[in-house]
């Protein structure tokens, strides 16, 4: 480098240190604050099966699509600029195509980082989100009706999902009960859903549920 | 009308050496640039899987996995303990590397740099000299403050606004608004300062400068006795400071630092032959007798 030719003194050089730590920490601190304000993924879009935890992911991830381009039913796609995932990770919106839950997981397998997870030993084991019943207002099956789509597209329904008897305003009605320790957030339920944006959605595990309280407390669900 | 099209800095070898061989180099480097996109681009759009992935990571013929360097130091400054296949990945391509020069991808490889290049060009065409001097060292301190960003954000920092990643996946899988950034390069580089993004700011560049810094392929000025100091080389030189001590010194003529693209514009430049594309073992001698 130009610099290195310089005569050096002391004094030089502790300014052309100063200068040089100035320059790294303005370009550096500029970046931090662009990616904190851009970084978190929208809830609407969705990790591919086998992702590690959102802040491992961004680490992790370099952007290759490897993931996307395994996948047969062309699920994912990495997010373009201006859309709901950090620019260049991938990710499916369940309401458009929903991850249909190949048994042999290509698109983990393909990852060359470990973003995915690529031992996951079945699609059994992915965690993409969970389906929650955000529109209960909107939902057939407490307007009396026995739409129940949500649990005859479930891949694994019995497990993941169910109809429970209850009550809503006095009638008998079957509600669509998600048991979030098999749903996988594959979004077939959402997909199908017949209202109009879905009242069933797969969210991500921190807004889906509603975690354990510091006391134990009900019976078990 | 081609004569109108051809950039003033090669004029006097077209006059001397013909078009063609005023052009070679620059033919080879752009039928490069469009090949490697390319093969990425065959498996999306005509379903032929030779090249998967993207310039991050990649995998060829389903044989063997190619990672960028740059992206998993960023990760792991983040805090990622990567798997394997992109860290072999990752050192082979580094490998390369150090064989053809690290800005041999900026020169040979990045879509990027037909942008600044016809940005360049069309600086030239226009007459537009104005020029804001930036330090070409900033691209260090941008390339530490990724760094410096991975560490603290514990994200591949600089993943968030890159227009080299940016651009080859608009050819791959879309681009979206990001085609804003791109635009914003080529209108620093035509409007801003001469060569701005490449040989003054772009950390990609930067850090593959310095790992590709011992390459074996250099371009040497073995002819250097013929020169007629006419300037054509350090005009059309994205990186005109590194031709001095090759050309105008005592020493070796060989082009050694790491910021050479080995994109040989100066060997296509040059009317009277003085620059040839030479391995660093052979000390830069001429290859053949001179006919």
């Amino acid at each position: 480098m130009a610099s290195s030719k310089r005569k050096m003194n002391r004094r030089t050089a502790m300014t052309e240190i100063a200068r040089g730590t100035g320059a790294v920490c303005l370009g550096g601190f500029s970046l931090v604050a662009l990616i904190e304000s851009t970084d978190r993924a929208d809830a609407r879009a969705i990790r591919p099966p086998g992702a590690l935890p959102e802040d491992d992911f961004l680490a992790a991830c370099v952007r290759c699509g490897l993931c996307v381009e395994a996948c047969p039913y062309h699920t994912l796609s990495l997010a373009e600029w201006g859309e709901e995932a950090p620019v260049g990770t991938p990710f499916f919106t369940p309401r458009e195509t929903p991850c249909y839950m190949c048994r042999d997981v290509p698109c983990a397998r393909a990852c060359p980082t470990g973003a995915l997870d690529r031992e996951i030993p079945s699609i059994r084991d992915a965690d993409m989100g969970v389906a929650v019943l955000v529109g209960h207002e909107d939902c057939l099956n407490y307007k009396g009706m026995n739409c129940s789509i949500c649990v005859r597209v479930c891949p694994i329904r019995g497990d993941a999902i169910s109809l429970e008897p209850g009550e809503f305003n006095g009638r008998r009605i079957m509600v669509p009960t998600v048991h979030s320790s098999h749903c996988t957030g594959c979004g077939t339920c959402e997909k199908h859903c017949v209202t109009g944006h879905a009242s069933i959605r797969v969210l991500p595990r921190d807004l889906g549920l509603g975690g354990d309280g510091r006391n134990r407390a009900g019976r078990e669900t | 009308m081609i004569g109108r099209l051809i950039s003033d800095n090669r004029r006097q070898s077209v006059a001397a050496r013909g078009l063609l061989r005023s052009h070679k180099w620059w033919l080879l480097r752009r039928l490069c640039q469009i090949s490697v996109l390319g093969l990425f681009m065959l498996g999306p759009l005509a379903g032929i899987w030779i090249a998967r992935g993207n310039f991050g990571a990649s995998r060829i013929a389903g044989v063997v996995t190619l990672a960028d360097p740059y992206i998993l130091l960023q990760g792991i400054f983040g805090g990622t303990s990567p798997a394997l296949p992109v860290v072999t990945g990752a050192i082979i391509v580094a490998l390369g590397y150090l064989l053809v020069g690290g800005r041999a991808y900026c020169g040979w490889v990045c879509p990027v740099n037909v942008v600044t290049d016809t940005a360049f060009w069309l600086r030239e065409k226009t007459g537009l000299t104005r020029d804001r001097k930036l330090d070409r060292r900033t691209r260090l301190a941008i390339l530490g403050g990724t760094l410096l960003a991975s560490a603290v954000t514990g994200t591949v920092a600089w993943e968030f606004v890159n227009p080299v990643s940016l651009l080859q996946r608009a050819f791959i899988t879309g681009i979206g608004l990001g085609w804003a950034i791109i635009l914003a390069v080529f209108l620093l580089d035509l409007f801003v300062s001469r060569r701005a993004w490449c040989s003054h700011l772009c950390p990609v560049g930067a850090f593959y400068g310095v790992i590709g810094r011992a390459s074996v392929l250099r371009v040497s000025a073995a002819g250097r006795d013929a020169c007629t100091d006419c300037g054509a080389c350090f005009n059309i030189c994205p990186e005109p400071h590194v031709i001095v001590p090759a050309l105008k010194g005592k020493g070796s003529p060989l082009i050694l630092s790491g910021d050479c693209q080995n994109c040989g514009n100066c060997i296509d430049a040059c009317p009277v032959d003085v620059f040839h594309m030479s391995g660093r073992l052979g000390g830069g001698a001429i290859p053949k007798p001179q006919g």
